[in-house]
């Protein structure tokens, strides 16, 4: 029952980019068509697990002073495997997403759920919480993906859905899509219908809540 | 020269890494609820970035670029992929100096950046700036223009979002946009204001 929790809680109860503020700037600039931000995802989900796992396995030998810089050094490792693997099997892609596969390593959803998660618990609860967080984000990033190339070109995932002609009257690519800010407003509006949906994640009012901070 | 000024007017216009890469979103977000604190961190990201991406330009020409051990008798040797380790290790290296050597001789600056100036390691606009360092093959000197447009770019976007939301926090915002909400709509119409500095560039 509680490895399902740790499994199923971060992907929409408390879900890594919209409740706990991490990993945005991935979540942003990968999003304009579905395919990079699924291979994003996957890389992802899959350092996630990796870091997870090895920060809860070598917790009881981590020296607490130090313990930053190995966590950074094995989730360093881990986006290297990733990224060689990346361009060796898919170097389109890797190209797409540039420096992005590279900025993994910084992306603030690995070292946060290592120091909030991992630190404090067994290795098989970890692994999990690595999976939940990485589904979370992955569909987070696919959804706003699906938006953004869906109307900015007319594609799902590369398949036409919109047929495209010179004198459309149905469908014109929006070009709005393309330009990294209508992301912002995408995430914007998920926050929005999400918290409608599930009122205990609205935030108190700022001047009540940091009055004097 | 008018190169140099070119590099850094572009990033930090046309190419600011907050607001056209939103790289460094993160801090971004929940380091502006005030124009002070805002104030800190855009200083320490100056200074960081400043220092980090010349380092990593002569460590990465010197020592990791395919080819750049020959000077070592080994032509052949390809170390780029070490880059992400490197730059991480470089990075947090030099916070730490920093935050050691504000502490001893200007504890003023030191006290005001807090506890903001260690969190920078794991800023994604510090490792990025250095990731696209290498992507744009900048030489030494260009490196140095860079690397302070692009903290002040990022300064600059972080103050301007932090009054803006100074301004916001008691307006009556819907419920579920409260917060977070309505943060990532402020940033959405900033970034698309900046897209209009795209292909900015001074002829001389």
């Amino acid at each position: 029952m509680r490895y399902r929790q740790v499994l199923t809680d971060p992907i929409i109860d408390n879900n890594p980019v919209t409740l706990q503020i991490l990993g945005i700037c991935s979540a942003v600039a990968v999003t304009r068509s579905m395919w990079p931000a699924f291979v994003m995802a996957i890389s992802v989900t899959a350092v996630l697990m990796f870091s997870n796992t090895a920060v809860s396995a070598l917790r009881g030998i981590m020296p607490r002073s130090v313990r930053l810089v190995l966590e950074v050094t094995l989730i360093a490792s881990a986006v290297i495997v990733a990224d060689e693997a990346l361009q060796a099997y898919a170097p389109e892609t890797s190209k797409t997403l540039s420096v992005f596969v590279g900025l993994i390593i910084t992306n603030c959803i690995v070292l946060g759920r290592a120091e909030s998660f991992a630190l404090n618990n067994g290795v098989r609860a970890s692994f999990l919480d690595g999976l939940g967080n990485g589904i979370g984000y992955g569909l987070l990033l696919l959804s706003v993906a699906a938006v953004r190339e869906l109307f900015g070109s007319g594609t799902l995932m590369d398949q036409p859905v919109f047929a495209q002609t010179a004198d459309s009257a149905i469908f014109v690519a929006n070009e709005f899509m393309a330009l990294p800010a209508s992301a912002f407003f995408i995430i914007g509006l998920i926050i929005w219908a999400l918290r409608s949906w599930k009122p205990d994640q609205v935030e108190a009012r700022e001047f009540d809540a940091e009055d004097g901070g | 020269m008018s190169e140099h000024v070119n590099i850094v007017l572009q990033a930090v216009f046309a190419e600011n890494l907050a607001l056209a890469y939103l790289l460094g979103m993160c801090t971004f977000l929940a380091v502006s609820k005030r124009f002070d604190t805002a104030f800190g961190l855009g200083l320490a990201v100056i200074a960081v970035e400043t220092l980090t991406i010349p380092i990593n330009n002569w460590l990465y020409e010197t020592i990791l670029r395919s080819g750049a051990l020959s000077w070592a008798g080994l032509p052949d040797m390809d170390l780029s992929f070490l880059r992400f380790l490197t730059f991480i290790g470089v990075i947090a290296a030099l916070v730490q100096i920093l935050d050691m050597a504000l502490d001893r001789f200007v504890p003023v600056l030191h006290s005001r950046l807090g506890i903001f100036l260690p969190l920078l390691t794991v800023n994604c606009a510090v490792l990025g700036g250095s990731l696209f360092m290498v992507q744009k093959e900048l030489d030494l000197s260009e490196s140095v223009a860079y690397g302070f447009g692009a903290g002040l770019g990022w300064a600059l976007a972080i103050l301007v979002f932090a009054s803006i939301r100074e301004r916001l926090r008691y307006s009556d915002v819907p419920e579920g946009l409260r917060g977070l909400g309505l943060a990532f709509m402020v940033t959405g119409l900033l970034s698309l204001a900046f897209s209009g500095f795209a292909g900015l560039e001074l002829r001389p």
